[in-house]
């Protein structure tokens, strides 16, 4: 990742081996990583992982104790939150309580000494935009976790800031709402081209968003790439393992197996192999792996196989229910096969 | 549930016997003496003297609730938000009165404001002022002796208010730009008004019952509703018209927190 360039024509905000020390403890160390202009980053990881600490620096709501923030070349790293303008919408949406959706909306512009008209008719537009047409003089309370999170989004991008910055904005949202939410956000996102660095933990709602993903864990950045990339090319184990699920060989055990490694598989000592890029083999198949079923799991149009090597190592594949062939049952022995390119050293 | 609901009669039992009995005597006095019928209530509510002691006693609650319930702000809001140290020196300041009897305190008063109390004592030792300022027998006294008293009740429902508000609001208010003055006005403020509603009910019913503090600060020159029942008793005898002034005083604040509970019950939805 290193030695990838950061900086390019088109980038926004940069950050130059920005850390975060609380005491002793490094809750965030050197991370650099450029954002472009109106692109849409999520940063992901588990909880702990400095995701949110880095996301609070480039907002300005946190100190940052080493490196260099920079917003359009120039040095922005101790500006106030409000020098740097962002929008921000906080975990638990942090709305005025007391005011009503109109109030907490136009709150940003009344403090920007906007005209009293122009407010009135920003208000109005972006309560249209995010779709509460008819909630605008209701406080929170009387609103859904749904609709309170659109405030929140209208109330953060109200004064049209140049990055909008999102802190687990879905996190208190159940499933259905959540997709929803999701695909207002993109629409949001597409309509207004503003940048957009959104903190997550879950990695499905990050690959469906994102242009770019930057995947944090103890407090330092694993990697940063496009979602197929981080998915299809992990960068070390803990991509790997932490997006979707893989099936990890040890290189030692595979010695005497038929199989043509990756290319670059000579500098390290692990094999990983997504589940959907492995089927059951058939006699042309090149890399093949002998294998005993452990356990069979009835999904519907799938099933999920749990099998073993003869190393003893665990994998999982997923079988299609297709018409006529039925799974293969707990004690079989079989072959698994992959395609090269599908597997990846680690 | 239901069959345990017999374990609380001692209770109602005593409060029975103990307070609704004798209050019960207390509204039949008050219809019957010295002649039966409604002359105790009218004279109450409208001869000169107790008109005038219930008028003072409302206009010097209200003035003793503001004072309170403002310091009282400016103290639990160093209390929840100051530094460690700030805090540590606010709870001693809020807990130690709470231990000093409200007699002992009139009397702390006293020795503090009187003509030839400390205060009148160092500013003439100053040469700040020439001969003494009248500070005590008036309701400036009364008012200082019953705030300081009630300060402490004030600061609980405020503290538990500005313990609920969100931090985060704040920040995000911050971050848009808010001056800390607009964040206080207009978001911190606000979002404390049920506890500010709640400190104002509880200091006001309380001040309206007071006795001691401001007959020995009054100084019998600033009477309140309380101290002229306990003249109709003992000093005047006139039990009919003491006992009126008290169902009114008990109607009073039953309709006073009737009003302000319901207001506050809004505010906490």
């Amino acid at each position: 990742m290193k030695s990838e360039a950061i900086v390019s024509d088109t980038t926004q905000i940069e950050a130059r081996s920005v850390g975060k020390k609380y005491g002793k403890f490094h809750a965030l160390r050197d991370v650099s990583l450029g954002v472009s202009e109106g692109e849409f980053l999520s940063l992901l990881g588990p909880s702990g992982s400095g995701k949110t600490t880095f996301l609070m620096m480039l907002g300005g709501y946190e100190p940052v104790t080493s490196g260099q923030l920079r917003l359009d070349g120039q040095d922005m790293t101790t500006w106030s939150a409000n020098q740097r303008g962002f929008g921000m919408v906080f975990q638990g949406y942090a709305l005025f309580p007391h005011l009503t959706v109109a109030e907490n909306i136009a709150f940003p512009l009344k403090v920007q000494k906007r005209s009293k008209a122009q407010i009135v008719d920003r208000v109005a537009q972006m309560v249209e935009m995010v779709g509460l047409d008819g909630h605008a003089d209701k406080k929170p309370k009387a609103l859904s976790g749904g609709q309170q999170q659109r405030v929140a989004l209208a109330r953060a991008l109200a004064y049209e800031p140049k990055v909008l910055l999102l802190d687990e904005p879905f996190s208190a949202l159940d499933k259905n709402l959540r997709g929803q939410m999701q695909e207002e956000l993109r629409r949001l996102h597409r309509e207004l081209g503003t940048t957009f660095v959104f903190v997550t933990h879950d990695q499905e709602e990050a690959l469906a968003l994102s242009s770019r993903v930057a995947i944090f864990n103890q407090g330092a950045l694993q990697q940063i790439g496009t979602p197929a990339e981080v998915y299809e090319r992990p960068a070390n184990r803990f991509t790997a393992e932490f997006l979707g699920d893989i099936n990890i060989l040890s290189l030692a055990g595979l010695s005497d197996a038929p199989i043509e490694l990756p290319t670059n598989a000579a500098a390290f000592d692990t094999l990983a192999i997504r589940p959907e890029h492995m089927r059951l083999a058939t006699d042309t198949d090149a890399n093949q792996l002998p294998a005993t079923v452990r356990d069979r799991v009835y999904l519907g149009s799938k099933s999920r196989l749990l099998l073993e090597t003869r190393a003893g190592e665990e994998l999982m594949l997923y079988f299609d229910n297709g018409p006529g062939v039925p799974p293969p049952a707990a004690g079989t022995e079989l072959r698994v096969a992959w395609n090269t390119p599908d597997s990846f050293a680690i | 549930m239901r069959a345990f609901l017999f374990l609380i009669c001692p209770v109602l039992l005593f409060l029975g016997a103990s307070y609704l009995l004798p209050f019960l005597g207390i509204v039949q006095l008050s219809f019957t003496d010295p002649d039966p019928g409604l002359a105790q209530y009218s004279r109450v509510l409208t001869e000169d003297l107790p008109t005038g002691v219930i008028w003072r006693t409302l206009r010097l609650c209200v003035m003793v609730t503001a004072v309170s319930v403002s310091c009282a702000y400016v103290i639990t809001l160093l209390w929840v938000r100051g530094s460690p140290l700030v805090r540590s020196i606010t709870e001693l300041c809020i807990m130690i009165p709470f231990w000093i009897s409200v007699l002992s305190r009139a009397f702390g008063w006293l020795s503090m404001l009187s003509n030839r109390g400390l205060l009148n004592t160092w500013l003439q030792d100053m040469g700040l002022i020439d001969s003494a300022i009248q500070m005590t027998r008036n309701e400036f006294a009364v008012v200082v002796g019953m705030s300081h008293y009630l300060i402490p009740f004030a600061v609980f429902p405020l503290a538990t208010a500005m313990r609920n508000v969100d931090e985060r609001v704040l920040t995000a208010a911050d971050g848009m730009g808010a001056t800390r003055l607009r964040i206080f006005w207009q978001v911190f403020l606000p979002m404390t008004a049920s506890g500010i509603m709640g400190a104002t009910l509880l200091v006001f019913v309380f001040s309206i019952g007071f006795y001691v503090t401001p007959a020995l600060l009054g100084g019998g020159q600033s009477v309140l509703v309380a101290e002229l029942i306990y003249l109709w008793i003992f000093q005047i005898p006139q039990w009919g018209m003491a006992a009126a002034m008290s169902v009114v005083l008990m109607l009073g604040v039953g309709g006073i927190l009737y009003v302000l509970m319901r207001r506050y019950g809004e505010m906490a939805k």
